[in-house]
């Protein structure tokens, strides 16, 4: 089986949708529904730009292929409304281009689910697997932890 | 996205994975194991890994067992490496798997695809060196136990067909005092220079090491001067040294020298830190 029709649970909604298997899960949300807000850095799983949430966990969509994420639950930047990560981002300046913050919010919404009350090194260790080409480690920090700390 | 299509499989049972595997080798499909599968994702981006078929093994249910069971501790080759850094049931392997790649890639990296890894680090390997752990695994034989030691020659000695199950670890090792640090030319993620692992039973201290040679290795000959208490840190650690398998890696990352250079001061950062135990 080359191709696969596979079904993915995205942002609540179900969704059916024709794969190659050598697709990659970050391929066909930005190729085939329209889901652009992962957006496509390095390709090798080392800059995070990609990042999604898969079962809760942040995950590199360009490092899963479609048809293993068949019948799994995956939010993409899409799926986030108003959320505490999002607002801080804003509050703290945590962007300049921007093309790294959808990954980088991803991850930290993940973070902030599954570890409400994580320490420094828990923290850095997450926000290692993420990179900024403009820099804004600083500001990105500041802006996980004032949600982190809030709760 | 890959540049050539293959089929994928993700069978449910060991017995259909191995049927599986012989059919399409026999079709000339050159079939691949796949576990986190980030290796045929990433190099066969850029051509240096191929297949017609990928066997996806995280289907089957004894590659995905973590437990402590009578006094061993079983650990299933799918398990990726942040759900046994998350569970926490063997420390020295927490701390060894948790300095490979980046957090969110340790999600889907998994502990048998990164021991069968074509890229040599193969840093979780290090810990069940230590630990004299066994090794489980299947192929058209059937199921086979087998010491790490005589099945890991620089890599996973497996033949055509046979795939790695579980690893399985006495419950003595998991609480020992260890030693674990990884050192890179830069920065906080990525490859080793050198990564050191080591392991204190009783009053003998075992080493191995990733990142120094083509391959992990464990080497008795090293261990054994590493160990001789009388002398003083640097003489075991020169004696050591002579006793190295060989090449030592000389490339981009770090000359020959320099490793050594690195090694010996990690050496000596782990021969204090475990004589005081
Ligand atoms: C971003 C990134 C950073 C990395 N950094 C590091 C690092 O710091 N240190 C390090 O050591 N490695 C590192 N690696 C390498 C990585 O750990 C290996 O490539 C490893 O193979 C990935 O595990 P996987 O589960 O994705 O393997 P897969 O891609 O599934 O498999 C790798 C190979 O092993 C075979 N295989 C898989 N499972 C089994 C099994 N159960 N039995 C027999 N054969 C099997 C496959 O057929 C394949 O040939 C990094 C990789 C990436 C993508
Ligand atoms: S594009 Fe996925 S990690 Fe860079
Ligand atoms: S804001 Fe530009 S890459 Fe991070």
């Amino acid at each position: 089986m080359k191709s696969h029709t596979i079904t993915l649970s995205i942002n609540g909604e179900n969704r059916s949708v024709m794969v190659r298997s050598a697709d990659t899960l970050l391929y066909v949300l930005r190729g085939k529904l329209g889901l652009t807000g992962a957006k496509p850095g390095c390709l090798n799983g080392d800059c995070g730009a990609c990042t999604v949430n898969v079962e809760g966990w942040p995950m590199k969509s360009c490092l899963m292929l479609a048809v293993e994420a068949d019948g799994k639950k995956v939010i993409t930047i899409e799926g986030l409304e108003n959320t505490p990560i999002q607002k801080a981002f804003v509050e703290n300046f945590a962007f300049q281009c921007g093309y790294c913050t959808p990954g980088f919010i991803m991850n930290c919404h993940s973070l902030i689910l599954k570890h409400p009350d994580a320490d420094d090194h828990r923290i850095k260790e997450w926000l290692e697997s993420n990179i900024c080409r403009c820099t804004g480690y600083a500001e990105i920090e500041s802006a996980l932890k004032s949600v982190l700390r809030k709760k | 996205m890959l540049p050539f299509d293959f089929d994928y499989y993700k069978p449910t049972s060991l017995k259909e994975a191995v049927d599986l595997y012989q059919y399409l080798d026999q079709h000339g499909k050159q079939p691949m194991f796949f576990s986190g599968g980030t290796e045929l994702i990433t190099l066969g981006r850029i051509d240096l890994a191929y297949t017609e078929a990928v066997i996806d093994i995280k289907g089957i249910s004894e590659c995905n067992v973590m437990q402590i069971s009578a006094d061993h501790l079983l650990l299933g080759s799918t398990l990726s490496l942040t759900k046994i850094e998350e569970a926490n049931l063997f420390p020295l392997l927490t701390k060894t798997a948790s300095e490979v790649a980046d957090h969110t890639a340790r999600g889907k990296i998994t502990l048998g695809g990164n021991i069968c890894a074509q890229i040599f680090y193969r840093e979780a390997v290090l810990p069940f060196l230590l630990a004299d752990s066994q090794v489980l695994i299947v192929g058209p034989d059937g199921k086979k136990m087998v010491p790490i030691h005589e099945l890991f020659l620089e890599k996973l000695q497996l033949k055509k067909g046979e795939f790695l199950i579980q690893l399985a670890t006495e419950t003595r090792f998991i609480s020992a005092p260890f030693y674990s640090f990884k050192r890179r030319q830069q920065w906080e993620t990525g490859y080793p220079l050198i990564t050191v692992a080591a392991l204190k039973i009783g009053q003998e201290v075992r080493v191995a090491i990733s990142g120094l040679c083509p391959f992990p290795f464990r080497s008795k000959e090293l261990e054994a001067s590493l160990n001789k208490r009388d002398l003083p840190v640097s003489s075991r650690i020169d004696e050591g040294l002579s006793k190295l398998p060989k090449p030592i890696l000389d490339d981009v990352e770090g000359s020959a020298n320099y490793r050594l250079f690195v090694l010996r001061n990690l050496l000596s950062d782990m021969l204090t830190a475990l004589d005081r135990i």
